[in-house]
């Protein structure tokens, strides 16, 4: 626990806050897709289910953006979703 | 260990058949469950409020989604970390560990059994993931026309969200007019196993659309790649998450993830609730925790106006459950788990209005503030999407027969846009006899497309022709595109994967 402090969460995979937002957007960061990436959001395992829309909505707000601008890049790679060790291991299927 | 039961065992509209008792083993104690039980919900009912700490802070996370959308219910399960325990269900003898972030691949010992997948390379008609409503309705439609369909569906049951949904639906007896959503998932998936030229795959989900047309799908031991003349993605749609502070505490559930727990396996989410949102969903999962036996102190709306129908919110009301508009949530408490909950009063520009907290001493707090399409596959494969809010979040754009600008790649249900199981249902039905169209013989194809165009009228013309409905049916209209704007769209967007 963080004591008494009562965090915002915003991607409960990687523990990414809303300080960690707002902390990144006054470094100068002014790209969603730059944000993602250096705090790992949507990077967990859920792969942004949880997060990415509440993220992209902080951050419009923060930009003064509309929300469908900044994530107008947004792009998804495989594997979309946790995948067992076991399948790894059974390689290529011919 | 703690001694809690919070199974239900008596309930209005609900007969809760469990299945044969089964012992596992969690953290070294043995537990009491259930055949049919998830590994996550058997532990919930016995009073296992943390599930899992969080990887940096090391928070206590409880349920969220409780449909393997979200990774707050990750467990070690026989040596395997990093499992949804919420879809994985209860057998004799498991050994379930929490784990502290991301967990670790089992010890050597452990690794020695630890044996790849079988692997399986499948050819099909038509390929449909996800085995909720709309899914299942393609996949027998399909089936009907004597095609060969290959169901992908992540959980241990077949029937998505309507197993979870106790109301009665609408309409006629086409339409499971009368039936509430779970006994219309047992009916379809009755339907299913009579069909034999349905193949389904439990507990698996696709990972992927890859060139050539080839879709990848995993279970625990198996990995199959599938190659279908066309795909239908019907995933569903997870729920929307709100920052506020603590709001990740164990106790702050998604009201479907509750939904899922009280109605499909029968346990209590919890004692003493407050609902945040006044949509349907929210004004209805107040009414069937009342069901549950659960309190319900509030339901609370940021807006000025209650988002839902009248109807539903009349009948909160009646007992006594004040609806609060203009309020937000400003923190939970809790060491654990919630135990109050304070909420704060808005001005008409959302401004928190100070001294008008008000406190609840609840250990649920349920976010009903609205579902996002799971649309990750088809955007992954390399479709169209575009973002509206009024669907929810990003969605495909499509022709009216669901056709996404990845050919032959066909979407139906909340993936589409959010909008409930009925028309879901349509959907499946529309896509499924348009891919039906293209893979049978002429006269065949001609009834099949004529079939599509009825079910086509009916959703538009009379089912969305509510006006409670207007915003969603204006949203669709404006991601539905005619064949030439399709083709237009494939030639600026190329994808790399087709089918067919």
């Amino acid at each position: 626990m963080l004591g008494e402090k009562k965090p915002i969460i915003i991607c409960r995979c990687n523990d990414v806050t809303i300080e960690d937002i707002i902390n990144a957007v006054e470094t100068g960061i002014d790209d969603f897709e730059v944000l993602r990436k250096y705090l790992k959001i949507g990077f967990g395992p859920c792969q942004g289910r949880s997060c990415l829309l509440l993220a992209a909505r902080i951050f419009a707000k923060l930009t003064g953006r509309r929300i469908e601008e900044v994530i107008s890049e947004y792009r998804v790679r495989p594997p979309i979703v946790p995948i067992p060790a076991r399948v790894l291991l059974a390689g290529v299927i011919e | 260990m703690p001694h809690i039961d919070r199974r239900i065992y008596e309930h209005p509209i609900i007969t809760f058949n469990r299945g044969k008792r089964v012992i596992f083993y969690f953290e070294g104690h043995p537990i009491e469950a259930y055949e049919g039980e998830s590994v996550a919900v058997a532990l919930y009912a016995l009073g296992v409020d943390v599930f899992s700490w969080s990887p940096k802070f090391s928070r206590p996370r409880g349920p969220f989604c409780m449909i393997g959308k979200c990774s707050s219910c990750f467990m070690t399960i026989n040596g395997v970390p990093n499992i949804k325990a919420c879809k994985y269900p209860v057998r004799e003898g498991l050994v379930v560990e929490r784990q502290r972030g991301w967990g670790l691949l089992a010890k050597s010992s452990i690794l020695e059994d630890y044996k790849p997948a079988s692997s399986e390379k499948i050819e099909t008609d038509v390929l449909v993931i996800g085995g909720g409503p709309a899914g299942l309705i393609a996949a027998l439609t399909a089936a009907n026309y004597d095609l060969n369909v290959v169901i992908v569906d992540e959980h241990f049951k077949l029937g998505g969200q309507l197993l979870k949904q106790t109301h009665k639906f609408f309409g006629n007896v086409e339409l499971f007019g009368g039936l509430r959503g779970f006994q219309i998932a047992e009916e379809l998936a009755k339907k299913i196993a009579l069909e034999k030229r349905i193949r389904v795959l439990m507990s698996t989900i696709a990972y992927g659309v890859f060139r050539g047309g080839y879709v990848g799908v995993v279970g625990e031991n198996a990995h199959y790649i599938i190659k279908p003349k066309a795909l239908i993605i019907a995933t569903g749609a997870q729920e929307k998450y709100l920052d506020f502070p603590n709001n990740d505490l164990p106790g702050v559930i998604g009201a479907g993830g509750a939904q899922t727990i009280m109605n499909e396996f029968g346990v209590k989410p919890g004692e003493s609730a407050l609902v945040v949102g006044s949509g349907n969903v929210g004004l209805i999962v107040a009414y069937q925790l009342l069901q549950a036996g659960v309190r319900v102190r509030a339901v609370i709306e940021i807006l000025p106006e209650i988002g839902g129908w009248f109807i539903h919110a009349a009948k909160i009301r009646r007992y006594g459950i004040p609806i609060l508009t203009r309020h937000t949530i400003k923190y939970v408490e809790g060491d654990v788990r919630v135990r109050k909950a304070t909420i704060i009063a808005v001005d008409e520009k959302f401004n928190p209005l100070p001294g008008t907290e008000k406190e609840f001493d609840v250990d649920l707090v349920l976010l009903a503030i609205g579902l996002e399409p799971d649309s990750r596959l088809a955007i992954q494969a390399g479709a169209v999407v575009k973002y509206m809010p009024e669907l929810g979040g990003f969605v495909p754009v499509r022709t009216r027969f669901l056709e996404t600008t990845v050919k032959n790649m066909y979407i139906a249900g909340d993936i589409s846009g959010i909008e409930e199981a009925t028309a879901a249902m349509l959907e499946g039905k529309i896509a499924s006899l348009a891919i039906v169209s293209r893979l049978v013989d002429t006269s065949r194809s001609s009834k099949a497309l004529e079939e599509a165009e009825k079910v086509l009228k009916f959703l538009w013309e009379e089912y969305r022709a509510s006006p409670l409905l207007l915003r969603a049916k204006r949203g669709k209209e404006a991601v539905t595109i005619s064949i030439n704007e399709l083709e237009d769209l494939r030639k600026k967007f190329p994808s790399p994967v087709s089918f067919g």
